[in-house]
């Protein structure tokens, strides 16, 4: 799969500060990709520069197999983490201004908007006010916003944000159909379930570098302890421990079981499996056994402490 | 549709729309002539009488003083001289007197210059003062002069009245004294202008700063550069400045036309004033307007109109573009007031020599340089283009006007690119000067 948006050792600086560090992205076409990175990692310097806010120090931007230049704002869609629209503007007009900034002709950005406010079932927000709107209305409004010119690759940053589970839900489903639809989405959030639910591929960035990047499962492949959930019945506790402990680490773990059994974590090192199947079944009767994959957020917390310094 | 032409076409109906625009374009022409036709109707209020009671001793003036009941009603003099000055000024409060005017007996006429006394409850005005002084000194004089045996009517007669006729190179001829006209005229266009200036900046300042606030800045220059968003932003303003004092001058030129019809005073016509005119207008209040009106009809007010189109433009695309950088650089409108006070006060600066050099000689050294400085020109040559200014100055003027604004448009943009993505903290000057180099 050819990637939609390449970014080549990309370099901000503001004043003394570095915001970027040659920073590297791949992002696949038609995939839905997570940035991510604690707060002031330099995401938001990153989203900025995709979108033409601020220009680049150095590096270049490929977006689409063409050097980024002024035409494409017209195929991004943006959604800052910092909602706004006109307060005091009617949701119609201030939509219709805004698609038509994005290159919309008038008539074809009514049609798109007829579509998403039937879609939405926001039908009757045309006439109103955004002041008049709940922040979630707002929200939804925004996110309409930043799709109705159909773009290429939408980045949205915190798009759940300010959303009650059900808006949440529908606004998931709007994305995923989106991608269906082959664009490409760019995800940067804090909310690592959402990552772990919509992602293919992450990025993280902390400290102005980039630490991490890959498919969700190459990622977790990298950062996998080889370590095991075990239950066993026994009725030598001390053996089994001995016999264990002699080749592996382990140490107490705790999940939900039916059984009264022994629950332990054991880190296999290089050993397979297979090996501890072995000594475990000598002993007693095997309950349960299931590798621990590290979470997304275990991934994130792992790296941002280990990059303490 | 290109979109710059968005931007101005959403700020232009962002303001239109604002009901303050409406009230104002509408409810304030009419206030300024309610407030004219107020102070019009209260000059000619006629005075309450006041009562002035005279004790002359010398029987000398109080026939002059009783003369001077027939031409004003303002006052009602009586000659009590028969009664007792001492009773007289025991019974001022009592019978109601504003004052009492003592002429003591004296041998030497000069003696009277100094020995003359007012007694009153309340101070009188200088104006009374004087004119008493006036009545009390002509009649000295006239004394004077048959005691030492002149003629008076010969001397009456070898007295001349000169009246200079003020005509202009270009032939036109103008009034004398209704300097006043010009004067008032661009007085309020320099001072239009100022408001016009203070006003739309303040709106582009605020549109700038409710866009940042609001965040919408990051969507809408995601689409747009931060240049285009700026200008668009000071055209589609200044187009409804434009639209409001179109309002204005239509509803102005029509009044003047219809009470130029009222008054009976010939329109488009360059007619010399007659001198029967002239003097009724030294009393006849009806005349003084009937004079002004031709003379206002006189002035260049096709020039006065293009000027003031001009000049509003380039100032005010000069000045919008300080508003909307210092827009960009604060978080919101308290925090704007340490920048914007050195740009009030050019204007400032510019409205009191309109007034007071201007007004004492046109095109005296300093009034022709501010009406060159591009920060003051716009207010300076206003009040200066009524009086008649080659059109050299002019064109200097304004090449220097927009040259400057197209410097000051550079110079906005850059902090106004920095300025909006800065959320959090008021800028210092320092920083300011930091995010021009960026």
């Amino acid at each position: 799969m050819s990637n939609l948006l390449e970014v080549h050792k990309v370099v901000k600086q503001y004043g003394d500060y570095v915001a970027l560090n040659e920073v590297s992205l791949n992002v696949p076409k038609g995939s839905i990709y997570g940035l991510l990175g604690p707060n002031g990692a330099g995401k938001t310097s990153l989203i900025r520069i995709i979108n033409q806010i601020t220009l680049p120090d150095s590096g270049e931007i490929i977006l689409d197999g063409e050097k980024l230049q002024p035409k494409h704002v017209q195929t991004i869609g943006y959604l800052p983490e910092e909602r706004g629209l006109y307060s005091s503007m009617k949701v119609g007009e201030q939509c219709l201004y805004l698609a038509q900034m994005k290159g919309l002709s008038k008539a074809e950005a009514k049609k798109q908007l007829d579509y998403w406010f039937d879609r939405l079932g926001i039908q009757g927000w045309w006439n109103k006010k955004i002041q008049e709107l709940s922040k979630g209305m707002a929200q939804k409004i925004q996110f309409v916003v930043c799709v109705l010119h159909k773009p290429k690759l939408l980045i949205l940053d915190e798009p759940f944000s300010g959303f009650d589970p059900v808006n949440a839900n529908i606004i998931k489903d709007e994305i995923l159909a989106l991608k269906e639809q082959g664009s490409t989405i760019i995800f940067s959030t804090h909310r690592m379930e959402s990552v772990e639910e919509l992602c293919e591929n992450i990025a993280l960035i902390h400290k102005s570098n980039k630490l991490i990047e890959g498919k969700v499962a190459d990622v977790k492949r990298q950062f996998r302890t080889n370590s095991f959930e075990v239950g066993i019945l026994t009725n030598n506790v001390e053996g089994l421990m001995y016999d264990i402990t002699q080749k592996f680490t382990v140490s107490p773990a705790s999940f939900k079981s039916l059984n009264d059994d022994l629950k332990l974590n054991i880190q296999i090192g290089n050993a397979t499996p297979n090996e501890l199947l072995n000594v475990l079944t000598q002993r007693g009767q095997v309950t349960h056994f299931v590798e621990k994959i590290p979470s997304i957020n275990d991934i994130f917390i792992q790296t941002v402490t280990e990059n303490k310094v | 549709m290109s979109i710059i032409s968005l931007i101005i076409k959403r700020e232009f109906i962002a303001k239109v729309r604002n009901k303050s625009f409406v009230v104002m374009t509408f409810l304030s022409p009419l206030l300024f002539v309610a407030i004219a036709v107020f102070i019009g109707y209260l000059s000619t209020m006629k005075a309450e009488t006041k009562r002035i009671a005279i004790h002359d001793e010398t029987g000398l003036f109080a026939a002059d003083f009783l003369k001077e009941n027939k031409k004003s009603a303002e006052f009602k003099y009586l000659n009590l001289s028969e009664i007792d000055v001492k009773a007289l000024k025991d019974s001022i409060t009592k019978e109601n007197f504003n004052g009492l005017i003592v002429i003591p007996k004296t041998n030497d006429a000069k003696d009277l210059e100094s020995k003359i006394e007012f007694i009153s409850n309340n101070s009188p005005s200088i104006s009374f003062v004087e004119n008493t002084q006036d009545i009390i000194a002509s009649k000295i004089t006239k004394l004077n002069l048959q005691s030492a045996k002149l003629d008076t009517l010969a001397i009456q007669k070898a007295q001349s009245k000169v009246n200079i006729h003020l005509v202009k190179a270009s032939g036109e001829e103008s009034l004398k004294g209704l300097n006043e006209v010009k004067i008032g005229i661009g007085g309020a266009f320099g001072y239009l202008i100022m408001m016009f200036i203070i006003i739309y900046g303040n709106m582009v300042m605020r549109s700038v700063i409710e866009e940042k606030t609001n965040r919408i800045i990051e969507i809408i220059i995601s689409s747009v550069k931060p240049f285009q968003l700026m200008i668009g932003k000071i055209v589609g303003t200044s187009l409804a400045g434009i639209l409001q004092f179109t309002i204005w001058a239509i509803i102005g030129l029509s009044l003047m036309f219809t009470a130029s019809v009222f008054f009976d005073v010939n329109v488009g016509t360059t007619a010399k004033i007659p001198p029967v005119l002239m003097q009724s207008a030294q009393h006849d209040f009806s005349g003084i307007i009937q004079m002004g009106l031709r003379e206002a009809w006189n002035l260049p007010i096709a020039s006065i109109l293009i000027g003031f189109v001009i000049y509003f433009i380039g100032g005010y695309f000069l000045y919008s573009s300080f508003y909307a950088a210092i827009g960009a650089a604060v978080d919101n409108q308290t925090d704007s007031q340490q920048f914007l006070l050195p740009i009030l006060m050019p204007l400032i600066l510019s409205v009191y020599i309109g007034f007071f050099t201007v007004v004492n000689d046109p095109h005296g050294t300093v009034a022709v340089v501010f009406s060159m400085i591009p920060l003051t020109s716009p207010i300076v040559m206003l009040m200066r283009i009524p009086f008649g200014v080659p059109w050299w100055q002019i064109a200097i003027s304004v090449s220097l006007l927009f040259a400057t604004f197209f410097l000051v448009v550079w110079f906005a943009a850059k902090i106004y690119r920095i300025g909006i993505l800065m959320y959090g903290k008021k800028p210092t000057w320092k920083e300011l000067y930091k995010w021009l180099k960026y």
